[in-house]
C-alpha cells in the first residue's frame, strides 16, 4: 500500500531523510516527503478530532492538520520551546494525498541513511508499537526511528466512523 | 487588411480560420450558421465571406443566395468550405453565387492562398 | 482553455455536437419519420467528420465518415431509419465519445463491429460498404493534375484566351486578380477582346462582356494555368496553347474541358503537409467553463471601477490623511472598496454558472437504455433545464441523480401488467425538473411507480437492526431510514440499483454539497425525491462567533435569531437544555460543553437560535462577533468525519474558524431533546 508516498532504497542501499527529535526520540522522515519546515503557526483546536490531530493551522490558505506523533507512541505531551519547528509533511490517505504538519522538538538536517545500518524492530522493549515504525537505524550512538507514517495516519481512521453516525 | 466574414457552425473551424486569417494581418469576423451570416452580412461590407454549406438554421446555399441579393455585398467574394467531392454539390453553390470552394481539412496556408487569390494582393 | 488552440476547442465543440446528436437520436426513437431529426443527426456528424479531419482526429472523422455516409442514406430515403438503425446509432455516438479522447487498437476493433451493425440494420446496402469511399483525411490534392492532357510545360509559354462567364463579377471573381495571378507565372502580354461586348442599349454593368486575349511566356505549366482559373473554370470559354504553335488563336474557342473534373482543391503547390497534429498529443484536457460574453463585460467593468478606486487610494497614500477630509476621503474609498469586493465576488460567481440542460440531457439516454434493460415503457421528462448552478455542483450531482433516477425506473415503476392492473396507464413517468428558490436550487426526482412501501422499510430497518420492533416511528421518520448506510428495500437485488453506491451514498454526495434530500412518497400514487443545493459552493454569509478561546462560523442562512442567554434561565435550565422561546420550548446545545473548551463561560452567553425545514436548535455561544464574509475550505480526510464541522475558514489575521454543520448539530439537539422526552 501507499506505493506513492513509500520512497524505496536507491541503488546504493541509501536513503535520504530528515532527522528530527521528538521528546528524547530521533525520528527520521523521507525527504522527499518534506514539504517544508515552518516555525509554529497558531493553532486552531478542533473539537472531537483524534487525539494525534487535536488541531488546524492555516498552511499557504489550505487547512492542514497538525500531528503530534507523541500521541501515536504513547510519549507525555510536553510543550513547545524555542527549537520547536512543524514539518509539513505529504503522505497518502485511503488513495488521497494530503499534507500534515508534524510538531518536532528540534530539526536537524537531510542526511542519508545506510541500509546496512537498519535493524530489525525488537519484539519487546520498545515504547513504539511495530506496526507504526519502517525501520530502526543505529547511526553514531543513536536509535533513529523511521516511523511509518501511513500506517499510523490510517491507524485513527479505523474504525470506520462515518460522519453521521458518530456521536 | 481586409475584412472577412467566417460563418460555421464549428466553433473550432471558425477558431482555426480566424487564426490563420489574423496572422496574415486579416479582420475577421464570426457567424454560427446561415441566418446569422446573412444578418451580419447585412449590417456590414466584407472583402470576403467563407462559410460553410451544411449548417442549422439556413444552409450555406440559401445564405448565399440571399447574400447574392444584398447591395452592400455586390461582388463580395463568397468562399464556400466542402468536405464533399460532390461536384452537383459545387454546381450549386456556383450557381447560388459562391466565387470558390475550399475543400475541408485544409491547413492555413491553404486557407490564405484561397483568400489571396480572391481578395488580390 | 487555451484561446488559440482549436484542437481544445474541437474537443470541447464534439462534446456538445455528440450530446445534440445523441438527443437528436433519442427523439428519433419516437418519431422515426422526422426528416428535420434526421436531417439534424446528420448534420451533427458532418460537422465531427469535417472538423475533426482539420484538427487530426483522423480515427474519429474516419468512424463518423460512414456513420454519416449509413444517414445520407436515410435521408435521401433511399433506406429507413429504424429502431435498430437508431439504437446501433447510439453506441457509435459512445465509440465517437471515446475516439475524441484519441484512437488505439482496441476501439478500432470495436469501431469496425458497430460499422457492421450499422451495415446489417440499414439493410446493407452495397453502396454503403465501408469501402465505399474513405474520408478525406489526408490533405487533397493540389489542384487538377488531371486538367492537363498536353505536355505540362513547353518552355516557350502559353496563349491563352478566356472569357469568364457573364455573371462572375457579381459572383466575386474580379477579373483584374486573374490577370494579376497569371502576370505572376511569367512575362504577359494581355490584349481585351471586346468582340461580345452587346450594343449600349443591351449592355448590363454588372456583367462581364470583355475577354482577354493573354500571351504568356516562362516555364509555367499548364497546371499552372488551369490554377488561375479553378473557381471558373466549369462555366467559363477558356482556350489554352502552346506559344508557337501555328494554329491561329480561335477567337471564340469552346472551353477545351478537361478530361475529368478537377478535384476539389485550390492551387497550392507544395503539397501541403498533412494538419500539424501536435496539440492533439499529451496536453491534458483542462476544464473549461464557457461563459456568455456579457457577464464578462459586467466583470470587466467592476474590474475597470477597482481601478479608478485603487488610484484614488493611491492618490491619499501620497498626500496623506490629513484632517477630517483626509477621514472622509479614506472611508469613501474603503466603502466603495467594499462594494466592489462583494459585487466582484458575485459576478465571478455567476461566471461558473451553468444551465441544468447538460446535466439533464444525460438521463435521457440513461432512461433509454434502462427502458431497454427492464423491458418498461417509460417516459422521461426533464423542466426546469435552464435553471443554473454551479458547475462544479452540477458535476458532482452527476451521480447521485443517476442513482436517483436508476432507483425510479427500477423500483419506483411497477411493470406494465402491474400497471393496469392498478388502473395507470402503460407508460410509466419519470420527471426531473430543477427550479431556484431563493439561495437554493431545488432538483426533483419524480415517479409515477408503485410508491415506497413504508411497511416493507419497517420489516428491513427492524431486520437490520436500525430499528427495534414495535418502536414508534413517524412516516417521515421511517423514511430516513432508506438513507443509512446499507439500507436497500429490494428484495432482489436487480443489474440496476444492485449495482454501486447506496442511498446513504447518495445522501452523504448531497450533504457534501452543503445540500439537503428528502424524500415523499404516496403508495401507489409514486415517490418523489427533491435536493436542495445551496447556489454557490465557495462563499456563504457567516456569523463569527467565540466559543472558549475558538472561532466558529455560522451560517447565515441558518440563523434565526440571537438573543441574550440570561443568567436566571441559564440556572434554571441546567441539567434540561430546553428554553423557552416566547410560545415555543427549542432544545439547545452548549457548544463550551460539546466542544469540551475546558473555559468558564462569558458572564453574559448569548443564544443563536439555528434552523432548517421547521426545525429548531439554540446554540449556546461566549460572544457574537458579527457578520463574516467566508470563504469556505475543506478539512482534511483526517478531520472531516467530525460530524459538528462542515469546513473551515481563514480569518483576517490568517486564523483559522471552523463553520458549523448546522444539520448535524440541529439533529443533535433534536436527539437530545427526544432523550429528555422520552426520560420525562
Amino acid at each position: 500500500m501507499n506505493e506513492k508516498t513509500k520512497i524505496d532504497w536507491d541503488e546504493a542501499d541509501g536513503l535520504e531523510v530528515l532527522t528530527f527529535d521528538i521528546g528524547d526520540e530521533r525520528l527520521a522522515i523521507e525527504a522527499a516527503n518534506i514539504r517544508e519546515i515552518l516555525d509554529l503557526l497558531p493553532e486552531t483546536a478542533v473539537p472531537g478530532a483524534a487525539p494525534l490531530v487535536s488541531g488546524v493551522v492555516n498552511f499557504r490558505g489550505k487547512i492542514i492538520p497538525i500531528a503530534d506523533l507523541r500521541i501515536a507512541f504513547g510519549m507525555p505531551v510536553e510543550s513547545a520551546t524555542l527549537d520547536s519547528r512543524i514539518v509539513v509533511i505529504e503522505t497518502e490517505l485511503e488513495g488521497e494525498e494530503i499534507q500534515i504538519g508534524l510538531r518536532t522538538d528540534k530539526v536537524y538536517e537531510v542526511t542519508t541513511l545506510d541500509r546496512a545500518r537498519a535493524c530489525a524492530p525488537p519484539v519487546l522493549g520498545m515504547r513504539w508499537q511495530r506496526e507504526y515504525v519502517r525501520e530502526l537505524m543505529r547511526q553514531d550512538e543513536h536509535v533513529i526511528v523511521l516511523p511509518d507514517l501511513p500506517a499510523i495516519f490510517q491507524a485513527i481512521r479505523l474504525p470506520q466512523n462515518p460522519k453521521g453516525r458518530a456521536q | 487588411m481586409s475584412s472577412i466574414l467566417t460563418v460555421d457552425d464549428s466553433s473550432s473551424v471558425r477558431m482555426a480560420i480566424r487564426i490563420a486569417l489574423s496572422g496574415a494581418g486579416h479582420t475577421v469576423a464570426e457567424a454560427n450558421d446561415g441566418s446569422d451570416g446573412l444578418n451580419k452580412a447585412r449590417m456590414a461590407k466584407y472583402d470576403l465571406i467563407i462559410t460553410d454549406l451544411n449548417m442549422p438554421n439556413m444552409n450555406g446555399l440559401d445564405m448565399i443566395r440571399e447574400i447574392r441579393k444584398l447591395p452592400i455585398q455586390t461582388g463580395t467574394p463568397i468562399i464556400f468550405l466542402t468536405t464533399e467531392s460532390d461536384d452537383s454539390l459545387k454546381q450549386q453553390a456556383r450557381a447560388a453565387g459562391a466565387t470558390g470552394w475550399l475543400v475541408k481539412p485544409f491547413v492555413p496556408d491553404h486557407l490564405l492562398k484561397v483568400a489571396q487569390k480572391v481578395l488580390g494582393r | 482553455m487555451s484561446e488559440q488552440d482549436p484542437a481544445a476547442a474541437f474537443r470541447v465543440e464534439a462534446a456538445d455536437v455528440l450530446d445534440a446528436t445523441e438527443q437528436a437520436l433519442l427523439d428519433l426513437t419516437n418519431n422515426l419519420s422526422s426528416r428535420e431529426l434526421i436531417d439534424c443527426v446528420f448534420r451533427g456528424m458532418h460537422t465531427l467528420k469535417g472538423s475533426g479531419a482539420m484538427f487530426g482526429f483522423d480515427a474519429l472523422a474516419g468512424f463518423t465518415h460512414h456513420c454519416e455516409t449509413a444517414f445520407d442514406r436515410v435521408r435521401k430515403g433511399l433506406a429507413p431509419a429504424t429502431p435498430e438503425l437508431v439504437a446501433t446509432t447510439l453506441s457509435a455516438m459512445d465509440h465517437m465519445r471515446a475516439l475524441v479522447e484519441g484512437g488505439s487498437d482496441e476501439l478500432e476493433a470495436a469501431g469496425a463491429a458497430i460499422l457492421a451493425r450499422l451495415q446489417a440494420s440499414l439493410g446493407s446496402a452495397p453502396s454503403a460498404s465501408a469501402e465505399d469511399a474513405v474520408v478525406q483525411t489526408a490533405p487533397p490534392a493540389t489542384l487538377a493534375p488531371g486538367a492537363a492532357p498536353a505536355a505540362a510545360t513547353t518552355g516557350a509559354g502559353w496563349h491563352i484566351v478566356f472569357y469568364l462567364p457573364s455573371d462572375s463579377m457579381a459572383n466575386g471573381t474580379n477579373p483584374s486578380i486573374l490577370l494579376d495571378e497569371l502576370r505572376e507565372l511569367g512575362e504577359t502580354r494581355v490584349t481585351a477582346l471586346t468582340d461580345k461586348i452587346p450594343d449600349l442599349a443591351d449592355l448590363d454593368p454588372v456583367q462581364c462582356h470583355i475577354g482577354w486575349n493573354v500571351e504568356l511566356r516562362g516555364s509555367a505549366s499548364r497546371a499552372d494555368i488551369d490554377d488561375v482559373f479553378i473557381f471558373v473554370m466549369d462555366d467559363m470559354d477558356l482556350f489554352i496553347e502552346p506559344l508557337d504553335s501555328e494554329e491561329p488563336a480561335p477567337a471564340q474557342a469552346a472551353a477545351p474541358s478537361p478530361p475529368q473534373a478537377p478535384s476539389p482543391a485550390v492551387a497550392t503547390p507544395p503539397p501541403p503537409k498533412s494538419q500539424p497534429p501536435a496539440a492533439r498529443k499529451v496536453r491534458p484536457v483542462e476544464e473549461t467553463v464557457r461563459v456568455p460574453a456579457g457577464r464578462l463585460d459586467v466583470l470587466m467593468d467592476r474590474v475597470g471601477e477597482l481601478v479608478i478606486v485603487q488610484s484614488r487610494l493611491a492618490q491619499l497614500a501620497e498626500t496623506g490623511v490629513v484632517g477630517a477630509a483626509g477621514e472622509l476621503a479614506l472611508r469613501s474609498i474603503s466603502e466603495e472598496v467594499e462594494r466592489l469586493a462583494s459585487e466582484l465576488r458575485d459576478t465571478t460567481m455567476v461566471l461558473r454558472m451553468v444551465p441544468v440542460t447538460a446535466l439533464f440531457a444525460r438521463f435521457r439516454r440513461l432512461v433509454h437504455d434502462l427502458a431497454h434493460e427492464t423491458g418498461k415503457s417509460i417516459e422521461f421528462l426533464t423542466e426546469g433545464e435552464s435553471t443554473e448552478i454551479d458547475k462544479t455542483v452540477s458535476e458532482q450531482l452527476a451521480d447521485p441523480i443517476v442513482h436517483l433516477v436508476r432507483n425510479a425506473c427500477d423500483h419506483g415503476l411497477e411493470p406494465a401488467d402491474e400497471r393496469g392492473a392498478a388502473g395507470k396507464p402503460a407508460t410509466g413517468r419519470i420527471v426531473l425538473s430543477a427550479e431556484q428558490a431563493g439561495g437554493e436550487v431545488l432538483i426533483t426526482i419524480q415517479d409515477d411507480g408503485r410508491g415506497i412501501n413504508l411497511e416493507r422499510v419497517r420489516t428491513k430497518a427492524q431486520a437490520n437492526g436500525l430499528i427495534q420492533p414495535g418502536q414508534a416511528l413517524s412516516d417521515h421518520e421511517l423514511m430516513q431510514m432508506i438513507f443509512h448506510p446499507g439500507f436497500s428495500t429490494a428484495e432482489q437485488v436487480t443489474n440496476l440499483s444492485g449495482r454501486g453506491v447506496g442511498m446513504d451514498v447518495v445522501k452523504r454526495t448531497i450533504e457534501g454539497l452543503r445540500g439537503t434530500i428528502d424524500m415523499a412518497s404516496q403508495p401507489g400514487k409514486g415517490s418523489r425525491v427533491t435536493l436542495r443545493i445551496p447556489l454557490t459552493l465557495a462563499i456563504i454569509e457567516g456569523l463569527l462567533v467565540r466559543v472558549g478561546t475558538g472561532n466558529y462560523v455560522i451560517p447565515l442562512a441558518a440563523v434565526e435569531e440571537c438573543i441574550e442567554l440570561r443568567g436566571e434561565d441559564d440556572i434554571r435550565s441546567r441539567g434540561r437544555s430546553m428554553i423557552q422561546l416566547r410560545d415555543s420550548l427549542i432544545p439547545f446545545l452548549r457548544l463550551r460543553e460539546l466542544f469540551a473548551t475546558g473555559t468558564p463561560p462569558d458572564p453574559f452567553q448569548k443564544i443563536v437560535v439555528i434552523g432548517t425545514a421547521g426545525e429548531r436548535v439554540g446554540l449556546v455561544v461566549d460572544q457574537i462577533i458579527g457578520s463574516h464574509q467566508t470563504v469556505i475550505k475543506s478539512m482534511s480526510p483526517l478531520h472531516r468525519d467530525i460530524p459538528s464541522f462542515s469546513g473551515a475558514t481563514i480569518l483576517g489575521d490568517g486564523g483559522v474558524a471552523l463553520i458549523l454543520d448546522v444539520v448535524q448539530l440541529i439533529a443533535l439537539g433534536q436527539q437530545r431533546e427526544e432523550r429528555l422526552r422520552a426520560v420525562g
